[in-house]
């Protein structure tokens, strides 16, 4: 029998839309039946904030105009560690598909009748719905220690969204470094690798001024810095941003083109590894 | 209509053939066993069949259509649990199948209903609603095993269903995997063990080294196998009058396994007595006598003249289970 040249069957919109929701839902149901899980992604972050603030804050200088941050650390600090948290979250991305491939559950959702994209898209997703958990309760703890913001509420959310799409386009990223690792060990040191210089070397925690030259021009350009800087725009008062350096409305549409590319490149490189490294 | 119609398929892992050119094809409404040791290629074999990996040549048509070429219709039609049970311990046994139900694209109510059905039938209704955790290593296979049939496929595939399983458990297993295809299920699966092929398979695939080595229903492996056989152990100074003795017996040729001596036994348990009895007539007290069935090892030594590389040994309670002759 010869059932040549047929036509390769595609799953429907809806029936991806679908598929895409019921993968959510049940990475979503991990973290939140997993206490441990759940801990540790939340516990560690509000323990940069508390370590940062308290422990560095002090010795930090941000710089004359106090970083347009009326000298406080904690709201230069906020709009960073939002980032900064995001970015280390989109790596349990990494995690959580090595430990499904070693667990051979890829296997059964691949040998399944679903949408190919709704493996990655419903991880993502999921991480997503944990990251916007995280960075609340950042900001439930940040306002507690003194954080607040200074243009609205609607400026300070859409800084909020902003660092979550950042988030969600590195979970892209994150997803092909854990196809490409396909264990959780390798993930781990991999996803690392990359996140620490971005994030350090940026203006995530401390002003770049103070770093050296040919690190300030990576720092200044490199696309954490400028997510970061788009939030604290948002979120400092409007006299001193002039101290950025950059213009907000600027910033706002450099963040989107960062988030639109890391997700055009990443999401297709993701998905095809996903095709080749289960097939 | 045949379920699974496979020709020379090949596939390479770099250097290594994991797949040189096999094909099988058999009916629906069969058990199929593939039977190898491993690194045998019969995971590589499965994945073809079941969409997850694309041969390098050849071609695999399952239920009637077009692995290669049509792989998301041959999804909708066929169930797979691999070698661990790919279940989600956070979730309870009811929610992973109707998750799976669900990406079945069944509707919600429908995948509920169908989810109640396949937990009554494998015996886990009663834990359809604690976390997968909380269950046992046996438990979690049935439950894989409840997954992969939610979606009614026509033909079911089994990897490895009960490698890693404590021997109750296998049992266990075995019943289900029985009562499963009672309902005319056709069922592919593969195994490293004689006595669950000989159990579960109307038809056996002997595969190694990326081969299918012979075929055959369990009972014509067996017959060129040669059947059972007595096994003598002696002193090595008795050796050569127990060979006598034997010889004089034996419906066959004698031979020889490191200590052992074997003869075919041919009448079943009349050959052991009339093996005892010649022994005893030539005066040798053997140290050991008994009845023995083939191993895989045995199969594989008559069908590759090799042994099967892997310690590869059906539990004891394997041994049990299986029916003797």
């Amino acid at each position: 029998m010869t059932v040549m040249a047929k036509p390769r069957r595609r799953v429907g919109f809806g029936a991806g839309v679908t598929h895409t929701t019921v993968i959510t839902w049940r990475n979503v149901m991990r973290v939140l039946r997993l206490p441990q899980l759940l801990v540790f992604s939340t516990i560690q972050p509000v323990m940069f904030l508390l370590l940062f603030n308290y422990v560095f804050g002090g010795a930090i200088s941000i710089g004359g105009q106090a970083a347009g941050a009326q000298g406080e650390y904690i709201n230069w600090l906020i709009p960073g560690i939002i980032v900064q948290s995001t970015v280390f979250g989109a790596t349990a991305t990494a995690l959580g598909l090595t430990e499904d491939l070693q667990a051979g559950v890829i296997d059964r959702f691949r040998s399944l009748p679903m949408a190919r994209s709704a493996v990655l898209t419903g991880r993502t997703l999921a991480d997503l719905v944990r990251n916007a958990f995280v960075t609340t309760l950042m900001l439930v703890v940040g306002f507690l220690m003194g954080w607040r913001f200074d243009q609205g509420f609607l400026k300070m959310a859409l800084g909020v969204v902003i660092a979550l799409l950042f988030g969600y386009a590195f979970s892209w990223l994150m997803a092909t470094v854990g196809l490409l690792t396909k264990t959780p060990e390798a993930a781990q040191s991999a996803s690392f690798l990359p996140i620490f210089p971005l994030v350090f070397a940026s203006s995530v925690f401390v002003p770049t001024e103070s770093m050296p030259g040919w690190l300030q021009a990576f720092a200044n350009n490199q696309p954490i810095s400028i997510i970061a800087n788009t939030v604290r725009s948002l979120m400092v008062p409007k006299e001193s941003l002039s101290f950025l350096g950059l213009d907000q409305g600027t910033l706002i549409l450099q963040s989107f083109a960062w988030i639109a590319v890391i997700i055009i490149v990443f999401a297709p490189l993701a998905v095809r590894q996903y095709r080749r490294s289960v097939g | 209509m045949y379920a699974v119609e496979a020709h020379d398929v090949v596939k390479t892992f770099g250097d290594v053939t994991a797949l040189d050119g096999v094909s099988v094809s058999f009916e629906q409404g069969i058990v199929y066993g593939f039977l190898g040791p491993n690194g045998a290629g019969k995971t590589t074999l499965i994945r073809v069949l079941t969409t997850l990996l694309k041969p390098d040549s050849g071609t695999a048509v399952v239920a009637g259509i077009d692995a290669i070429h049509d792989p998301v219709a041959v999804r909708h039609k066929i169930g797979l649990a691999g070698q661990f049970a790919a279940v989600d311990g956070f979730l309870t046994g009811r929610e992973n199948v109707e998750m799976v139900g669900r990406l079945y694209n069944l509707p919600r109510d429908e995948a509920a209903k169908r989810a109640e059905e396949v937990l009554e039938r494998i015996h886990l209704i009663e834990a359809a609603d604690r976390p997968v955790r909380t269950y046992s290593g046996g438990m979690k296979r049935r439950l894989d095993l409840a997954a992969s049939i939610v979606g009614r496929p026509e033909v079911l595939f089994l990897d490895e269903p009960t490698t890693g399983v404590d021997p109750g458990s296998r049992l266990d297993l075995w019943d289900m995997i029985e009562e499963l295809v009672e309902g005319g299920t056709t069922l592919l699966l593969t195994t490293q063990y004689l006595e669950e092929a000989d159990r579960l398979a109307d038809r056996i695939g002997v595969i190694d080294h990326g081969k299918l080595i012979d075929e055959g229903t369990p009972d014509e492996l067996k017959d060129r196998l040669g059947g059972n056989v007595v096994e003598v152990h002696v002193a090595p100074d008795d050796r050569a009058t127990a060979a006598g003795a034997l010889t004089a017996v034996a419906d066959g040729d004698l031979r020889t396994e490191g200590q052992s001596l074997l003869i075919p036994a041919t009448q079943g348990a009349l050959t052991l007595t009339a093996a005892v009895r010649a022994l005893d007539d030539a005066g040798v007290t053997p140290q050991d006598i008994g009845l023995r069935r083939p191993t895989l090892d045995d199969v594989f030594l008559t069908l590759t003249g090799h042994k099967a590389e892997d310690e590869v040994r059906a539990p004891t309670a394997a041994r049990r289970g299986g029916r003797s002759g």
